[in-house]
């Protein structure tokens, strides 16, 4: 069946091509506009964008392959973005995918039997001072630990994802108004949750030989 | 080192709702803005950057003022602003902080730069990633086109300005200027061969300037206090001005800091980020993203010429080096966004060191063959190291790869990761010897089926 967008998407392509010199360059926005509508980027959607913007349907193809947020194949209901890039790792990261992985029941790269929850691994996110963080679909959850996790996840289950973004998502505040200090005499350390400083300093004292990888735990 | 500063970039960030125009603007925000639109004249401004001495923020540390200089736009170019916001460099999490928290700033220094180099229209490419960031950014535009701060004619004067956010997709190359800009003509994200550079024919193929989030967003406080006075908050000659310093991994207290340009590693670590995490020893600190070479607080420097940039320093460890574009070029390694990643005596070197080749790997985006095989073979005999299938000369192996990388690629993507590749062996290089030769201990590996992470998305 053939793809289109929603009257007011419709109207926003419009706008966003005023916003460029050529057609061509709205070509990533629109991809998110019928992304945001379809759930991902099936063949019907490539076909329309190209239509839509003048393209073939192997440029947008093309394109849709490149980048890492674009899905040409579908997802679950909620897209779960777990960092594991090495600020995140020494905080405990790979502690964090294990414990999503076990608790919606799927490994990394799948989708939880019942649709709703796709995990992915990412690399950096850019939010390396709160780590471990996880993205859910368009927001970022900063400062895990297992039990905040859980409560994230329950959430968006029950309520929702835009109930359990309200609740739970963080934005550059972090959660903690003192975090971005200016200098060191105001800087009120926010010290990390027990769980977080479990996860990020091991091996247990004294217990193991110094050499261990900056993820276990 | 010197007390605290009275903070300017982030001087706004503790104010209630900051992001707001009300808000912002009873706290100053458009105030330096309206003065040069009204005031001054373009090339004046240009000149006030550039005696700012302010080196790119986005990690390359080229200076802000002499890029701006080279726009020569012929008869009937119109020429571009495009702000990369594709903050995505690992360990990097500064520019964010100001888009979530002080969007006007940014879109005040765009004006500005707008005005400055003659540009009608600027993109502030973000990253995919940062959907909330966008939100922000567009509600923000949205107040300061209602006000009459963009649009036909900002504060009032006769010179177009119009500013649009573009999102990205999810691809950290995006983060080089050239691929930016091919990704914001929608196509993919690879970069193109330099020249032409940007300032002679960039987005649409029209004189583009290519500036980080904080570059533009340091433009009203430089153009408010006069290009020389900024500079000289630096403490370093020829690298002006204050920066915001970022800190993640094994410290007491990760996060942005304000800090002028110049501190050291070690005050960084210890008065700012509040000193390690649980007391530990700091065993290796990455200094500005995972592109710029380790730093070694065992090692000195050595410098014993009188000539040699770092002299002053010449006995110290590398973690008492000023941290300045050319202090730490100087060093061997590379400023980069000055957001450190520290590590303390847990973490085994190789397994951090495949933590970071995975990432390259993943995010080469394939074009020139050293970088794609390159990246790729890195992280295949790291993965043998670590897993006990190592042999002796798998070391040097890791060094001959990434000296073959280096400057034979497109773009700097590969350099960036021969640089730390090369960078760790020569600075833990027992280390690697050690999993050569028995593998890392139990417990310690990754796991080993790593699935790449859009693979069976479905």
């Amino acid at each position: 069946m053939a793809f289109s967008l929603s009257p007011e998407r419709e109207r926003q392509v419009d706008e966003i091509l005023t916003r460029y010199p050529e057609r061509r360059a709205a070509l990533l926005p629109v991809l998110w506009l019928c992304q945001r509508q379809n759930g991902w980027i099936s063949p019907e959607v490539v076909d329309y964008v190209a239509e839509r913007l003048g393209l073939s349907t192997a440029i947008v193809k093309g394109v849709v392959t490149f980048y890492t947020m674009f899905f040409d194949e579908p997802v679950g209901e909620n897209i779960v973005w777990v960092c594991r890039t090495l600020s995140c790792d020494l905080r405990g990261g790979k502690a964090i995918q294990e414990h999503l992985e076990k608790k919606l029941g799927c490994a990394a790269g799948n989708t939880s039997s019942d649709g709703k929850f796709t995990l992915l691994k990412a690399e950096c996110l850019a939010a390396c001072g709160q780590a471990p963080m996880v993205q859910i679909n368009d927001y970022y959850y900063e400062n895990l630990d297992t039990a905040l996790l859980d409560r994230i996840i329950e959430a968006h289950a029950t309520k929702g994802a835009d109930a359990a973004a309200a609740e739970f998502s963080t934005f550059a505040t972090f959660g903690h108004p003192a975090r971005v200090a200016t200098s060191p005499t105001t800087s009120a350390p926010p010290p990390p949750s027990e769980e977080a400083v479990r996860l990020a300093s091991q091996p247990p004292p004294a217990a193991e030989p110094t050499r261990t990888g900056g993820e276990e735990s | 080192m010197s007390g605290p500063i009275k903070p300017l970039l982030t001087s706004r960030y503790g104010i209630a709702e900051s992001w707001k125009l009300a808000n912002a603007q009873s706290a100053g925000a458009y105030e330096v803005a309206r003065q040069a639109l009204t005031t001054r004249k373009p090339a004046e401004l240009k000149e006030e950057v550039k005696k700012a001495n302010i080196r790119g923020r986005g990690g390359a540390g080229f200076p802000a003022g002499v890029k701006w200089g080279f726009l020569n736009p012929k008869e009937g170019e119109q020429v571009y602003l495009v702000i990369n916001a594709d903050e995505s460099e690992p360990g990097t999490f500064k520019d964010r902080s100001i888009m979530d928290l002080d969007p006007h700033r940014l879109i005040e220094g765009a004006i500005i730069s707008c005005y400055a180099i003659g540009a009608p229209v600027a993109y502030i490419y973000v990253r995919g990633e940062l959907a909330f960031s966008v939100e922000r950014l567009e509600d923000a535009l949205a107040e300061a086109r209602q006000a009459g701060y963009l649009g036909e004619r900002p504060f009032g004067i006769d010179h177009p300005i119009d500013v649009y956010v573009h999102s990205g997709a999810g691809a950290y190359i995006c983060g080089e200027e050239t691929a930016l800009l091919n990704s914001l003509e929608g196509r993919r994200g690879e970069p193109r061969l330099k020249p032409p550079f940007p300032a002679v024919k960039g987005v649409f193929g029209m004189p583009t300037i290519v500036n980080n989030v904080e570059t533009i967003a340091s433009v009203p406080d430089i153009v408010d206090m006069g290009g020389d006075a900024w500079s000289a908050l630096s403490r370093l000659p020829g690298d002006g001005g204050v920066r915001i310093y970022g800190v993640s991994g094994h410290v007491k207290n990760p996060g942005l800091f304000e800090a002028p340009v110049g501190i050291t590693m070690r005050e960084l670590i210890e008065d700012y980020a509040g000193g390690m995490l649980g007391d530990r020893p700091l065993k290796a600190v990455i200094p500005g993203g995972s592109s710029t070479p380790v730093l070694d607080p065992r090692r000195k420097v050595d410098a014993p010429n009188e000539d040699h940039p770092l002299h002053k320093w010449h006995g110290q460890s590398e973690i008492d080096v000023p941290m300045g574009v050319d202090t730490y070029r100087a060093l061997g390694t590379m400023l980069g966004t000055c957001c450190a990643i520290v590590m303390d005596d847990t973490v085994n070197m190789v397994e951090a060191c495949r933590n970071l080749m995975r990432f390259y790997k993943h995010e080469s985006c394939g074009q020139c063959t050293p970088c794609r095989e390159g990246t790729g073979w890195l992280v295949d005999v790291l993965d043998n190291l670590v897993n006990g299938r190592g042999k002796a000369e798998d070391v040097d192996l890791l060094v001959n790869i990434a000296n073959n990388m280096m400057g034979n690629t497109i773009c700097a993507f590969a350099d960036g990761t021969a640089m730390p590749m090369l960078g760790m062996v020569q600075k833990f290089r027992e280390e690697f010897i050690e999993a050569a030769n028995s593998g890392l201990p139990e417990g310690v590996r990754h796991d080993d089926s790593v699935r790449d992470m859009v693979e069976g998305a479905a």
